[in-house]
């Protein structure tokens, strides 16, 4: 009985000296941090994904806090509900952004686009790119290993059976950070709002793309005269005009001998 | 026997063709040459498609200091002006020439009198013309001035023939402040299977000779060492016989050829010095900063023959060889010729043949395509056949150092592989890794297989970009 009640009181009290200790700290040697910061961090998403470009959320918090305004600073995952919030809280109107997505532009599946050599090195695109422009015969298209998938905080993205990138749209918040990961640059961040794609990014001449994929833009500029203005062809590659919608983008897509358009 | 430490011994495989002299290949019906052959910027076309361009005009040309230009290796006419596949796998602006006669375009007086018999490089095709810049006045070595050889080696397009294609003419300009006072030229070949430096030393002595004095006669060095390995006991021996029997005409006291161990990379600049006079070139630095011009026999031949007969670099010796090869021989190449004609006169691939790699098997470059041109860094095409495998599964490192043990430039390539595997490419940065020479004796060693030159390269890029 003794023996216990010792603990207890010996326990309790060393308990009892560091609360205070603590406490007293806690007082003396407070930073005084700007209230602001700690709301607009509140309001972030948490992801510390550092697609706004600052390290983690708190840095892009104190950012945005010392410049007083949203000018320039995005957060991509958090879209429009973080700049609703965000503008609430610094008590000034900012548009609402273009809610966007990433899409991969390469249609090459293995069963469509021609390897030219076999590759044994190390498994990402980045290594595979440097050693002579990887295995894929088309130097554009997409090599397949992954530095996509492995860069996205979110797991939007993975690699099929197919040999291709994919995105899951669902869990994509448009961060960025895949488009910089590709080594082929393949990979655009596109409105949210638009279906229809041009699946390709070569911009070789007909003959060459040919030559190695199925799928792949020729340029042959039928879409263009299908669909004036919606679609542009540079550098024998079409690209969509993406404010122009997909009702007007929608009759190129049987129109395209190499079925390089889809719909997502 | 001088030599550095650490390095590896894998196993040579020079039987082949040492003993093969150089044969000429024959003239290609259709040549691409590549703008792009040298480390640097990049030419720009001087000729259009249509244009009917004599053997060794000036096709491709550029401003920056930093290039060296390129010539036609064959008469005929330019078809094509696009991009093509480059044996470095990626695709380069290309000048396409097809064979074919042409008009004499500048007369052939404009050739300087040569003291030496025509050689071997000037055996005749009557309506071809040979010269590019028709050298006007040949000057004999001891009338030529330091910047007349920089103009010459910087016309004539040379680079530097080991495999890296630095411009020789940029080598030969030290900035003021660096004071040159050694030529090393470079006769280690310590490559496994690669035999055509070899036979230059057995077949054009003289020319090395007198390429590494124009070389030293540019940069104001006095003392000129030639390094070559002791399995060419053979070149050694031609050398040294070469020197006695120098002319009186420029004698260097300082000329001598020393004997290196047999031993991978012995041929690295950084190691040559650090064997032949103990000096150390500076991490991130240069062999000038430590006052050292390194240069291979190859490009001193191609001085020497700019210098004598105004032939530009369009032609140089390739080893093709390997146990794909049916017959492997030295071939003396003109630039542009695809692989699949010179493996051809080689006598084809035999149906074992696995693998083509430009360049030896430990720093050559995987091929996948027959079509790409033989260029100025092309030393060898090496056929593998099925019982060489380069490529094995990789397993986790061991931390057995046997790396670090062999590393010539004392790196720690475990630990800059595993540091590249993990993105910290600032980390790799601050380790050196930017020191790496790529030699591959690290791969080589590994017990594990790791691929670990592949992630140093991939790092090294990483940094790059990142800077």
């Amino acid at each position: 009985m003794n023996i216990i009640l010792i603990s207890i009181l010996t326990m309790g009290g060393l308990g009892l000296f560091f609360a205070a200790i603590l406490a007293i700290a806690f007082e003396k040697l407070k930073v005084e941090e700007n209230p602001m910061v700690e709301k607009v961090l509140n309001a972030l998403p948490g992801l510390n994904c550092g697609a706004c470009g600052y390290t983690g959320c708190h840095d892009f918090a104190e950012k945005i806090v010392a410049q007083g305004s949203l000018d320039n600073l995005r957060c991509p995952p958090g879209g429009s509900a973080v700049v609703e919030d965000l503008s609430e809280i610094l008590g000034i109107s900012a548009d609402e952004p273009i809610k966007r997505r990433a899409v991969v532009k390469c249609g090459g599946s293995t069963s469509l686009a021609r390897d030219r050599a076999e590759y044994a090195g190390i498994q990402t695109c980045v290594a595979a790119e440097l050693v002579g422009g990887g295995p894929k015969a088309c130097t554009y298209g997409c090599l397949g290993f992954g530095d996509c998938a492995k860069a996205c905080p979110f797991d939007a993205l993975y690699i099929g059976k197919d040999g291709l990138a994919h995105v899951v749209f669902e869990k994509c918040t448009a961060c960025g950070l895949c488009v910089t990961a590709c080594p082929r640059k393949i990979i655009e961040l596109i409105p949210c709002s638009n279906q229809i794609i041009v699946n390709c990014s070569s911009t070789d001449r007909c003959s060459l793309v040919r030559e190695v994929c199925k799928v792949g833009c020729i340029g042959c500029k039928i879409c263009e005269r299908t669909a004036p203005g919606v679609y542009v062809v540079e550098d024998t590659l079409a690209r969509v005009v993406f404010e122009k919608g997909d009702a007007a983008a929608e009759p190129a897509i049987v129109k395209c001998p190499t079925k390089c358009i889809v719909k997502l | 026997m001088k030599t550095f430490s650490q390095g590896i011994h894998p196993p040579y495989s020079k039987k082949e063709t040492e003993d093969k002299p150089i044969v000429e290949a024959s003239v290609p019906s259709r040549v691409i040459i590549p703008l792009h052959q040298h480390t640097g910027a990049s030419c720009d076309p001087l000729v259009k498609v249509g244009d009917e361009v004599y053997e060794g005009q000036l096709i491709g040309n550029s401003d920056k200091f930093i290039s060296a230009s390129v010539h036609a290796s064959i008469s005929g006419k330019v078809t094509k002006i696009n991009t093509y596949p480059h044996p470095c796998g990626v695709d380069v602006l290309s000048v396409v020439i097809e064979r074919q006669t042409v008009q004499c375009l500048r007369s052939n007086a404009s050739f300087g009198p040569s003291k030496e018999p025509f050689s071997r490089t000037r055996s005749h095709r009557g309506e071809e013309q040979r010269s590019a810049r028709g050298v006007a006045n040949v000057k004999s070595f001891s009338e030529v001035a330091p910047e007349e050889i920089r103009k010459i080696v910087r016309e004539a397009g040379i680079v530097g023939l080991g495999g890296a294609a630095f411009p020789t003419a940029v080598k030969l300009s030290p900035p003021k402040d660096k004071k040159i006072d050694t030529i090393i030229i470079n006769g280690c070949e310590c490559e496994p299977y690669i035999t055509a430096d070899h036979r230059i030393m057995l077949e054009s002595g003289k020319d090395i000779i007198l390429g590494a004095k124009l070389a030293a006669k540019a940069v104001g060095a006095t003392r000129i060492i030639i390094g070559v390995e002791d399995n060419k006991r053979d070149a050694i021996k031609k050398l040294k016989l070469e020197i006695r029997t120098q002319p009186e005409e420029g004698m260097y006291d300082g000329l001598e050829v020393v004997v290196l161990e047999t031993k991978y990379p012995q041929g690295a600049e950084k190691m040559l010095i650090k064997a032949l006079i103990n000096r150390e070139v500076p991490s991130r630095g240069l062999p000038l900063d430590v006052g050292i011009v390194v240069l291979n026999v190859g490009t001193c031949v191609a001085i020497a023959q700019a210098f004598k007969f105004g032939t530009p670099l369009i032609k140089r010796i390739v080893t093709v060889t390997g146990p794909g090869i049916a017959e492997p021989k030295n071939l003396c190449v003109r630039i542009g010729t695809s692989f699949s004609d010179v493996i051809a006169q080689c006598g084809g691939m035999i149906d074992a043949a696995t693998r083509i790699i430009m360049g030896g098997p430990m720093m050559g470059v995987s091929q996948s395509l027959l079509d790409v041109p033989v260029v100025k860094a092309t030393s060898a095409i090496l056929v593998l056949g099925k019982n060489d495998k380069l490529v094995d599964d990789s397993f986790p490192c061991i931390k057995c150092a046997r790396c670090i043990e062999h590393c010539p430039m004392y790196l720690m390539p475990t630990r800059l592989a595993a540091l590249s595997e993990n993105s910290k490419f600032m980390e790799f940065d601050r380790l050196n890794g930017a020191d790496c020479i790529e030699c591959g004796a690290c791969a080589y060693v590994c017990p594990s297989r790791i691929p670990i030159v592949q992630w140093i390269k991939l790092a090294k890029f990483k940094v790059r970009q990142i800077k």
